[in-house]
């Protein structure tokens, strides 16, 4: 689960890292007011979930009280990705004499936690591990000791020459570590770490997306989620335990497993067809899911023919078969539907749909390729 | 023979009496793997299906009934702390079936684990069978063969549709192994495949990788430099957006980098044969095979 900044930020505040102070706000009357607080000159940053926000000109500068009004105006109901902007942030615009970057990941090769710094900060790390590789430092920390200190304090030499800068920034990265633990996130950066004219260390932005298996129990965390900036069908999938994303092609697809549901949109786009989405029922699947699974797919206009692709294992052939005979019983389909199925159960799930008047492969490329056909004929 | 499960495994299943757990107890001992245990916290000395001895402790089975590897079923919350006992009680191979367990607590598990000397093969994996031995998790026994063919994954349903292929086609599997979909994982695909090379029984290996990670990356680097054993390999989600998770956990392509095409050249750089669909690892595996 993604924070926004402007969550990430208090989290970080809350672990002692300086962060400048800012407020949220979703009126441009509301932002008029705040950069008043503020001291005048301010930044207002849209608050969604997209990476590429100033170049989408979801960042921008105001000069003035007025001017906060103005460009909140602009940002407030923008689309960014897709996504419309409901809240700003409105931050003092810092005098900055320069930009580090920090970060911490969970590295898959070394199988621990990678505390990451940078001093060309302001821009895409990834950027900079493309262009210039030898600018980005590391470290990987043994996670029963944490963060060390003289890590932190190797790290931040790479940073800055001043031995105050360099304690600041040793003391910011120790801190942005248990922030890091306690959320239970898999990345948390701070891009750009900036200094100040004075010679002032401080977090300028903050990112940090947490483990969706840590939320369970870290209910403080999970209800940070934000469902107005998450697409309305992927909430709905989400509380139906089914696994779902939006794509734009015609072909809808609803497999078991996500290595089947990623090789079916493979072997769609292969037929020359366009997957609609991905969609997991995930592994025990009982008929309801399907009855959501078939709901959700269907919500979606661009879908021309649904495509069901069903590898019994765990999941029983014939409790989808159910599925679909209860939720094409409620509300009959306007649009074809191919269905492939084998393993468990598989004779009593075909019996199943024959009767309710439905026909079934057992083969995937045949059912992919069928799918792709018709999909084409309603073009 | 086989690699990590064969007629030498003595199964304790933990969560026996959960319905994922008893379910694929059953599934197991139908297929005639050795289940000599089960451990359920407070139901010590009773009796599984009437025969196979249920234990308080993980301890208590590997010393009354001789288990030496273990399959969990017990749910996220508590599987962390599984897989921590059977590697104190001296089971040398763990296969963690639960899937949702947080990547940061496997993090803190595998040093231990490994400081024992055990191996873990998972999380959130299918487990591993080795068709005619043995099979520890929740592959479906139905579409295995006896056979050559050694196959690891990162998936579960698409390593059976893979399998299944294989097996319509007689070409028989040594061992079917899933590594789990997870970030952070016990057996990683070097692992099997050094034990794929290793294992006389075996003529020729499949690798199914998806996107996220570099691990498929350096599984090419591994078999150009040390497999003689052919290897094809297929990679899920070629058509999957950048920064989306696609189910997995592990299975997201951040900025550039985990992405199909990427993986799909590495392979072929290193010689591997890549699949461009399912459907295509018979006739791969047989030209690379030379019959």
């Amino acid at each position: 689960m993604n924070l926004h900044e402007y969550q990430a930020r208090a989290l970080l505040k809350a672990a002692g890292i300086p962060v400048p102070d800012g407020e949220v706000v979703t009126t441009p009357e509301e932002a008029e007011a705040a950069a008043r607080r503020l001291g005048g000159k301010v930044v207002i940053k849209a608050q969604v979930h997209a990476g590429g926000r100033g170049k989408a000109g979801g960042v921008k500068l105001a000069g003035s009280p007025e001017e906060a009004r103005a460009r909140a105006r602009d940002i407030l109901g923008m689309t960014i990705k897709g996504l419309v902007v409901k809240r700003v942030l409105v931050v003092p615009a810092a005098e900055i004499a320069s930009e580090s970057y920090a970060g911490i990941i969970v590295d898959r090769a070394s199988q621990k936690p990678v505390v990451m710094v940078s001093p060309a900060g302001g821009i895409d790390i990834e950027e900079v591990a493309a262009r210039t590789p030898e600018k980005i430092f590391r470290v990987a920390v043994d996670p029963r000791y944490g963060l060390l200190p003289h890590q932190a304090m190797g790290l931040a030499f790479k940073l800055y020459r001043q031995i105050d800068q360099v304690r600041a920034a040793a003391r910011i990265l120790e801190q942005l570590y248990r922030v890091f633990i306690d959320a239970g996130a898999s990345l948390v950066e701070i891009n750009p770490l900036a200094t100040t004219p004075d010679g002032k260390v401080l977090a300028l932005d903050a990112k940090l997306v947490v483990d969706d298996n840590e939320l369970e129990r870290r209910p403080e965390i999970a209800a940070m989620r934000d469902l107005d900036s998450e697409a309305p069908e992927e909430v709905r999938a989400r509380e139906a335990g089914l696994s779902y994303i939006k794509l734009d092609g015609t072909v809808g697809c609803c497999v078991n497993g996500a290595g089947l549901a990623m090789a079916t949109m493979d072997l769609v786009k292969y037929y020359g067809g366009e997957p609609a989405n991905f969609l997991d029922i995930g592994g025990s699947s009982n008929p309801q899911k399907v009855v959501a699974a078939l709901e959700i797919i269907t919500a979606d206009k661009n879908v021309r023919v649904i495509l069901f692709n069903i590898f019994g294992g765990i999941t029983r052939c014939d409790d989808v078969a159910r599925g679909i005979v209860e939720a094409t019983g409620k509300t009959p389909l306007d649009r074809p539907l191919v269905i492939r199925l084998t393993g468990t159960n598989e004779d009593q799930a075909v019996a199943i749909l024959k009767e309710a008047g439905f026909s079934a492969l057992t083969d995937m490329d045949e059912a992919v390729r069928q799918a792709v056909a018709l999909a084409k004929e309603r073009a | 023979m086989s690699i990590f499960v064969n007629r030498e495994t003595r199964l304790v299943v933990q969560g026996i009496t959960g319905r994922d757990g008893s379910f694929h107890a059953r599934q197991m001992m139908e297929y005639g793997t050795a289940v000599v245990a089960g451990v359920t916290p407070g139901k010590g000395g009773q009796k599984f299906e009437g025969r196979v001895p249920i234990f308080d402790t993980v301890a208590e089975a590997v010393a009354e009934a001789g288990a030496n590897t273990s399959v969990i079923y017990v749910p996220a919350r508590f599987a962390v702390d599984a897989i921590l006992e059977a590697a104190d009680a001296g089971i040398s191979l763990i296969v963690c079936i639960t899937e949702g367990i947080p990547v940061l607590d496997m993090v803190r598990a595998l040093p231990y684990v490994r400081e024992r000397g055990c191996r873990l093969i998972g999380p959130n994996c299918p487990g591993a069978i080795s068709p005619g031995e043995s099979k520890v998790g929740i592959i479906p026994a139905q579409i295995c063969r006896p056979g050559s063919i050694g196959v690891v994954s990162r998936s579960g349903t698409l390593t059976y549709e893979i399998v299944h292929q294989l097996s319509r086609a007689g070409l028989g599997q040594s061992t079917c192994i899933g590594i789990g979909g997870d970030p952070i994982i016990g057996t990683s695909f070097i692992d099997c495949l050094a034990a794929f090379e290793a294992d006389p029984a075996t003529e020729a290996v499949v690798l199914i990788g998806e996107i996220g990670g570099t691990d498929e990356q350096e599984a090419a680097r591994y078999v150009k430099e040390h497999m003689t054993k052919p290897v094809v390999g297929f990679i899920a989600g070629q058509t999957a957006p950048p920064g989306r998770r696609m189910g997995h956990a592990g299975a997201i392509i951040s900025g550039s980098s985990g992405t199909a095409a990427e993986k799909m050249e590495a392979l072929r750089k290193a010689g591997i044969g890549v699949m461009a669909r399912p459907a295509e690892v018979v006739p791969l595996l047989r030209e690379r095979m030379g019959r």
